[in-house]
């Protein structure tokens, strides 16, 4: 009995070893399934649909790391984080990887020990208040109750700005976007803050989102993109590299439709190396050779998955704006896959 | 005839420790113990290789930063320029707020409901029955949620008040504010702890009330003290209660008048009411769900206690022709305290680390400064989660020993 004590503990003790040691890249093929964190809720980022299945711009994300690593993008388990739990479970290896509009800073970079692997939405933050307040500008918010998610980076710019501007408000701290819908729909405070798209995706599920304004003051830089911990630099460059295919794909015109006969071989070179056709990426990747193939037909590339989730013809109606490509003035902007 | 000899000394053999019974349980304990010290040294040494491994060796540097944030209820002066450690003490202040505020109403309630359960008039105690196990059976996060949801949405938007003679009491969906006691001719604040994150503000005001109260009250004891001596030694029993009154009531009236007490309304001004005493809606709704869940604990603890007392002491009671209520607050009352108070302790020490769901309803208390933003801008889990975790111990431990102390004072002295 007290053998097998000891055993159970020495097992332990080398189970807690081993993990630490081992690549995410290798766990994540050997469970055969990728954790990935997203929001517990922002309809067109991060939602599970009538059916139950997530579906958004984030959750596009980990689905086309998912189809790069393991060929197939429904293997994926989708773990919900508020603001304030994200970190702390990516950083205890709960999940692979976080795609949940988190904001690249430098704290988070450098102190938090976090790789963030690119930006998948360029975003700033902005204010949402009641059309009948009759505010046109967020200067005249003075005094004013905000609704605010705590843990964010949000929550520090909110400080800033009404700091910088020499005006009072009353923070109302909140865990998740649905709480903070409902507060501010219920009239417990007069502003809703965070980011602009953020913002847009929550009046689009308003009864009567015309009876809301989003005010014009953006007050901060938000990259939002996918993250890993710091230190595993394979698994990294797979989930950067999964990101940056899309990109790449809408650039070079490689979209679901024709990425079939593309994938045949083509007159670029560089669209032959991005699908495997030519060259080794995928092995340098560690993955497979038609890697970017299958992350581009998860769902489509980078356009693809923004006109569907987020573009001006769903409900939330975002224009491309500072996210097109930089071929057409915006900042998106792919590496060379060489 | 034989000499009678010291029996042989018993040498000590290191196998004693083992087949010995007299020294075995104690060695099987210092094994054991070492046992236990090597698991909790490999434990901890395994955590600190693993942040370093991380690169977050264990620190605690980042209570000196900026913060950053803002905190909607704060007692003390605090702007989002203060130190983590600042944001960490008013979370703190905010803490002990809703424990004293929450044991004083759960006592309160908690009394008159046990008290109210064993009515001998049928529909009052069904009713408190009811209220019993509906509270005690369901989680207390729930009664938080759905109260702070009830005050929330059943109460009107601050604009409904436009152009309304608000009064002195306004209720909106963000709060009710109370007239505010102000002094125009205040005596200002002593500063303590110079310009430390632990830096203290007294108001001299509030000290002078406190003085001249403590000393009105111990005046009127003296005064009663006298008439019970006179009482025993004359039989007479001189009436006081005139000076008494007066003693209790004219200096502090004549101290309200020197500093000029009136009362500040709260006033619709842009967004909000501004001015007045602002009981945030998060904190009523934690106030209220906490101090009726568990007072709900606490009228069954008290029904334990009356039930423990032997019914002849009411009887007896009853045959000197006490009233029912004197018989409950003069007989019973005072003997069931004995069986009451040590698991009233529990129930004190649960509503305060239940507190620690105010997250949940917003309310930032030590768990959502320093366990919540604190710890997610900095990254420091660790570091804040041992942190918040001494905080209660040490609430936890003052109030078992005040509640202790108590319990010594009012238990059977047998002489």
């Amino acid at each position: 009995m007290k053998n097998k004590v000891i055993l159970g503990a020495l097992t332990i003790a080398g189970l807690a070893a081993g993990a630490a040691a081992a690549g995410t890249l290798d766990d994540v093929k050997a469970r055969g399934k990728l954790n990935c964190g997203v929001t517990t809720g922002l309809v067109g980022f991060a939602a599970p649909n009538a059916n139950g299945e997530w579906e958004g711009f984030d959750v596009a994300v980990c689905r086309a790391v998912a189809a790069a690593v393991l060929g197939d993008s429904t293997a994926v388990e989708f773990v919900p984080t508020t603001g304030k739990t994200r970190f702390t479970a990516l950083a205890s290896g709960e999940i692979d990887m976080l795609a949940r509009n988190t904001t690249w800073t430098f704290s988070r970079d450098v102190d938090l020990k976090f790789e963030f692997v690119g930006v998948n939405y360029y975003d700033g933050q902005g204010f949402m208040v009641p059309k009948e307040l009759g505010v046109s500008s967020a200067k005249e918010l003075d005094g004013a109750t905000v609704c605010i998610q705590t843990g964010t980076t949000t929550e520090l710019n909110l400080a800033d700005f009404f700091r910088s501007n020499n005006i009072s408000y009353e923070p109302v701290p909140i865990e998740t976007n649905a709480e903070a819908q409902q507060q501010y729909l219920a009239g417990a405070c007069d502003v809703y803050t965070t980011d602009a798209s953020g913002l847009a995706a929550t009046r689009a599920t308003f009864d009567d989102p015309s009876a809301h304004v989003l005010l014009p003051e953006i007050i901060s830089k938000e990259p939002l993109g996918p993250l890993v911990r710091h230190g595993d630099h394979e698994w990294g460059d797979v989930v950067r590299w999964s990101l940056n295919a899309l990109v790449a794909a809408e650039e070079l015109g490689v979209t679901s439709a024709n990425i079939g006969e593309m994938a045949a071989g083509t007159e670029n070179p560089e669209i032959n190396r991005l699908l495997g056709t030519e060259g080794t990426l995928g092995e340098m990747l560690g993955l497979s050779a038609d890697w970017a193939k299958n992350a581009i037909g998860a769902g489509g590339n980078y356009g693809e998955v923004f006109a569907k989730n987020i573009g001006e013809d769903t409900p939330i109606g975002l224009a491309r704006g500072l996210n097109a490509q930089w071929t057409e003035g915006g900042l998106l902007y792919a590496p060379p896959f060489r | 005839m034989s000499t009678l000899t010291d029996p042989p000394k018993e040498q000590f053999r290191l196998s004693m420790l083992l087949y010995d019974t007299r020294y075995r349980s104690a060695t099987i304990q210092v094994v054991a113990m070492f046992g236990f010290m090597l698991l909790a040294a490999w434990l901890i040494n395994n955590a600190i290789i693993n942040l370093n491994t991380l690169g977050k060796p264990v620190a605690f540097g980042f209570l000196g930063e900026t913060a950053g944030y803002d905190i909607n209820q704060r007692l003390l002066d605090y702007s989002n320029q203060d130190s983590h450690m600042r944001a960490a003490f008013l979370g703190l202040l905010n803490t002990l707020v809703i424990a004293v505020l929450g044991c004083i109403a759960a006592t309160i309630i908690g009394v008159v409901v046990g008290v109210l359960r064993l009515s001998s008039n049928w529909l009052v105690a069904r009713i408190m029955t009811v209220y019993v196990e509906m509270f005690r059976n369901v989680p207390v996060l729930l009664w938080i949620v759905l109260i702070f949801a009830i005050v929330t949405e059943s109460t009107p938007h601050p604009k409904v008040y436009k152009g309304l003679d608000t009064g002195a009491v306004v209720v909106t969906n963000r709060g009710t504010y109370l007239p505010e006691p102000l002094f125009s001719r205040s005596l200002g604040d002593i500063h303590l702890f110079g310009n430390s994150s632990l830096r203290f503000d007294v108001s001299i005001d509030l000290i002078a009330i406190l003085i001249v109260l403590g000393l009105s009250i111990f005046a009127a004891m003296k005064i009663r003290q006298r008439a019970d001596s006179i009482q025993e030694a004359t039989g007479d029993r001189p009436r006081t209660w005139h000076t008494r009154a007066a003693v209790l009531i004219l200096p502090i009236a004549a101290l309200l008048l020197a500093l000029g007490f009136h009362l500040g309304y709260a006033e619709l001004k842009g967004f909000n009411f501004k001015g007045g005493t602002h009981l945030r809606n998060s904190l009523l709704a934690l106030w209220l769900a906490l101090s009726l869940y568990t007072a709900a604990f606490i009228a069954e603890i008290v029904r334990a206690g009356i039930l423990a007392i032997s019914k002849g002491q009411t009887e007896a009671a009853a045959a000197l022709g006490l009233r029912p209520n004197k018989t409950m607050n003069l007989v019973v009352l005072p003997q069931a305290l004995r069986v009451i108070i040590p698991p009233l302790i529990s129930n004190y020490l649960n509503l305060t680390k239940n507190s620690s769901l105010a997250i949940a309803v917003g309310y930032m208390d030590i768990t959502g400064t320093l366990g919540g933003i604190t710890m997610n801008q900095t990254g420091r889990e660790l570091e804040c989660v041992l942190m918040l975790m001494l905080v209660y111990l040490a609430i936890s431990l003052s109030i078992s020993a005040v509640m202790n102390w108590y319990n010594e004072a009012v238990k059977l002295k047998e002489r």
